[in-house]
């Protein structure tokens, strides 16, 4: 670990084996940042390290330990399980008392609408369950909404403008180019109209063990919206916050939602919604990506943590968003009342109330999304 | 910028004589953005000193400072350069009411150019390079990003009618973004990347003792102690180091000298800037107080 040329090499392949994404290019460039600070400082090699090699915050982590690890002999690398330790291990007791099976409901033998149950789920469980090993109707039914989910989705008012026939702002360029045309003379005024851009769509879907019965339907759904638009962010909520976009960007459907399940750790465990919108609002939201977007949220309001937080922060969301969105697979079960704490809490701040529960009602949705523009 | 020999110490020094106090890691990472000449970008919360790092840059390099605010819809007419529209109409009658010939040329030439940030950065008269601050570059679209890139890489812009400008000395560059969206991994790659995080306790006093000078030690002292209760509180927003500095310059102009509970309360406004924070922050005064009284030492 003492040669100049080596300690690029050898320390970008430790890091790459860690998972950290670096190219032959950063280790060309860290080589450079080395031979500027020098090796002497312990501390200079580290942060030419920073500066070259790690470009995500959520990163800074494994860099330290690699580091650690190769250039002061520190102890090995505790295993990638590390990240699971500081977890909230939830229980849920159904408020009134009863062991197991909240509200049963949205059973309708004749039109065959998906028998709705939702399940407390006793504890957090991190299983990395594969999304795509599920198979059934739900798959199907989910693939041919692929055809008719390439709506135009809501638009908005974008600052950059276009030439247009009517009379709106002058266009100044536009003119002196036509006047060129015409040896000078400015005959012809042109004019300019803002364009359209779609609105930033947001979804927030909660992935606890409740929602379960739903879970794959309503992702290959997102997934289906993710390849379709441009600026659309998707995060999924149980007992944490986890951005899963990226994952979602393969264009096949099974590809894409095996990758979101290897990143989702609290897929079918329980739900804290305040909290993770809470997270949500703080890492993402008003920062901007919520600003002046469309929200979806996909849950079924049956939440585990504290109400009065969950409606505290979804009044926040509400405050930034140009429209909030939630829908509820329950909410088609005959007589369904929004009984469940957390969806009272939380439906003073939503603007649609939407089901979600079948291929109709996410046709619905598409159309409510449509609709929110401008 | 002294003839001194360039070095991270170098760095520290420089921009701390021009009012900006930096870790050891961020003195690095403009250390090697200056000598390796690449543009830096800086990442990290609302209120950290990102922006700072720019204009203390460039008063210490003495390079002209030229910022570019990006927003959504940002496109090359705004941020690269634009032809003066207006005067060349206004050439174009006066040349019309005179019977002479125009040519088209002569509509295009630097007489009508427009210099917008980018531009002006690349086109630098010199001798000393200008720091191009390119500030919330994750406000603007991805296609705005792809033309930053192609900028970046070779600090060339190409107006069709004039040609090719490149610069003779490559600007500074510092980009800035908050994370509302990830910016693209090749701008990234192009960059060399730094988190700025709050600063320590130490260098959060140091930092209010020298941008807030005529505040009493004692003071900043306990102002930097009850911040640093204040972000432990579980904040919407928790105070940046712009919040720190603003509350010690508040309680200076009003003649305080302590952080005592009525005047924490009369001063929350300038540290903490949501209204469930300032219930928060109101709920915990005494436990703010007294960490502040203690923090005197």
């Amino acid at each position: 670990m003492a040669d100049a040329a080596h300690i690029p090499v050898a320390f970008g392949r430790a890091l790459r084996e860690s998972g950290i994404d670096v190219t032959a290019a950063d280790s060309i460039n860290y080589a450079r940042a080395l031979n500027a600070v020098g090796l002497a400082d312990r501390n200079h090699v580290y942060w030419a390290g920073r500066a070259t090699l790690v470009r995500d915050p959520q990163d800074i982590d494994v860099y330290d330990r690699t580091f650690g690890e190769l250039f002061d002999g520190g102890p090995p690398a505790p295993t990638t399980a590390e990240s699971a330790v500081d977890l909230i291990v939830a229980y849920d007791t159904p408020p009134d008392g009863h062991e197991h099976d909240a509200p049963s409901s949205g059973e309708d033998p004749v039109s065959g609408t998906p028998v709705v149950t939702v399940r407390w789920s006793r504890a957090e469980t991190l299983r990395h369950r594969d999304f795509a090993s599920l198979s059934g109707e739900e798959l199907d039914e989910a693939r041919t909404l692929m055809a008719d989910i390439r709506f135009a989705g809501a638009a908005r008012r974008s600052r950059r403008r276009h030439e247009t026939r009517a009379r709106r702002r002058p266009d100044l360029r536009g003119t002196v180019r036509t006047a060129l045309r015409h040896g000078g003379e400015p005959i012809r005024r042109s004019y300019t109209a803002p364009t359209r851009r779609a609105r930033r769509l947001v979804l927030l879907c909660d992935v606890s063990g409740s929602m379960e019965p739903y879970t794959r339907a309503l992702l290959r759904f997102v997934h289906a919206i993710v390849v379709a638009r441009r600026s659309v962010e998707v995060f999924t909520v149980g007992t944490r916050l986890t951005r899963i976009t990226p994952a979602l960007t393969s264009r096949d459907p099974d590809a894409a939602l095996r990758a979101a399940a290897t990143q989702v750790p609290d897929l079918g465990g329980g739900t804290r919604l305040g909290e993770g919108l809470r997270s949500f609002n703080d890492q993402w939201g008003t920062r901007g990506t919520a600003r002046g977007a469309i929200v979806v949220v996909v849950s079924d309001g049956w939440d585990r943590g504290d109400p009065d937080l969950l409606g505290s922060e979804m009044a926040r969301l509400r405050r930034i968003a140009h429209r909030v969105v939630w829908v509820n697979p329950l909410k088609a079960g005959e007589g369904y009342a929004p009984l469940a704490r957390g969806m009272a809490a939380a439906l003073p701040s939503v603007d649609d109330f939407v089901e979600g529960h079948s291929l109709a009602a996410l046709e619905d949705l598409v159309r409510v999304i449509e609709r929110t523009g401008t | 910028m002294t003839a001194a020999p360039l070095n991270v110490d170098a760095v520290r020094v420089g921009l701390e004589s021009n009012g900006y106090l930096a870790d050891e890691g961020l003195a690095t990472v403009v250390f090697l953005g200056l000598s390796l000449e690449r543009p830096l970008l800086l990442e990290g919360e609302a209120g950290v000193g990102k922006t700072e790092v720019a204009r203390a840059l460039a008063r210490w390099t003495g390079g002209e400072l030229i910022r570019l605010q990006c927003y959504e819809g940002i496109d090359a007419a705004q941020a690269v350069y634009e032809w003066d529209y207006s005067r060349q109409l206004l050439h174009l009658r006066a040349a019309e009411a005179s019977g002479s010939q125009i040519i088209e040329d002569e509509l295009y030439s630097e007489r009508f150019l427009v210099r917008r940030p980018l531009l002006a950065a690349i086109d630098h008269p010199g001798p000393t390079p200008p720091v191009l601050l390119i500030d919330e570059v994750d406000r603007a679209d991805d296609e705005f990003e792809a033309f930053l890139l192609e900028i970046l890489s070779d600090y060339t812009i190409t107006v069709p009618e004039l040609g090719t400008r490149h610069a003779t000395r490559p600007p500074r560059v510092v980009l800035t973004s908050n994370r509302t969206r990830d910016v693209h991994d090749a701008l990234k790659r192009r960059c060399l990347y730094h988190w700025i995080d709050h600063p320590s306790f130490e260098l959060e006093l140091a930092i209010v003792r020298l941008r807030a000078p005529e505040v009493s030690d004692g003071l900043a002292r306990e102002v930097a102690t009850a911040v640093a209760v204040l972000r432990d509180l579980d904040l919407y927003k928790p105070p940046g180091v712009a919040e720190t500095i603003d509350w010690a310059q508040a309680l200076g102009r009003l003649g305080e000298d302590h952080v005592d509970a009525r005047a924490a309360r009369a001063t929350f406004g300038t540290v903490v800037k949501y209204r469930e924070d300032r219930a928060r922050a109101e709920d915990a005064v005494e436990e703010i107080v007294a960490a502040a009284a203690a923090g005197r030492g």
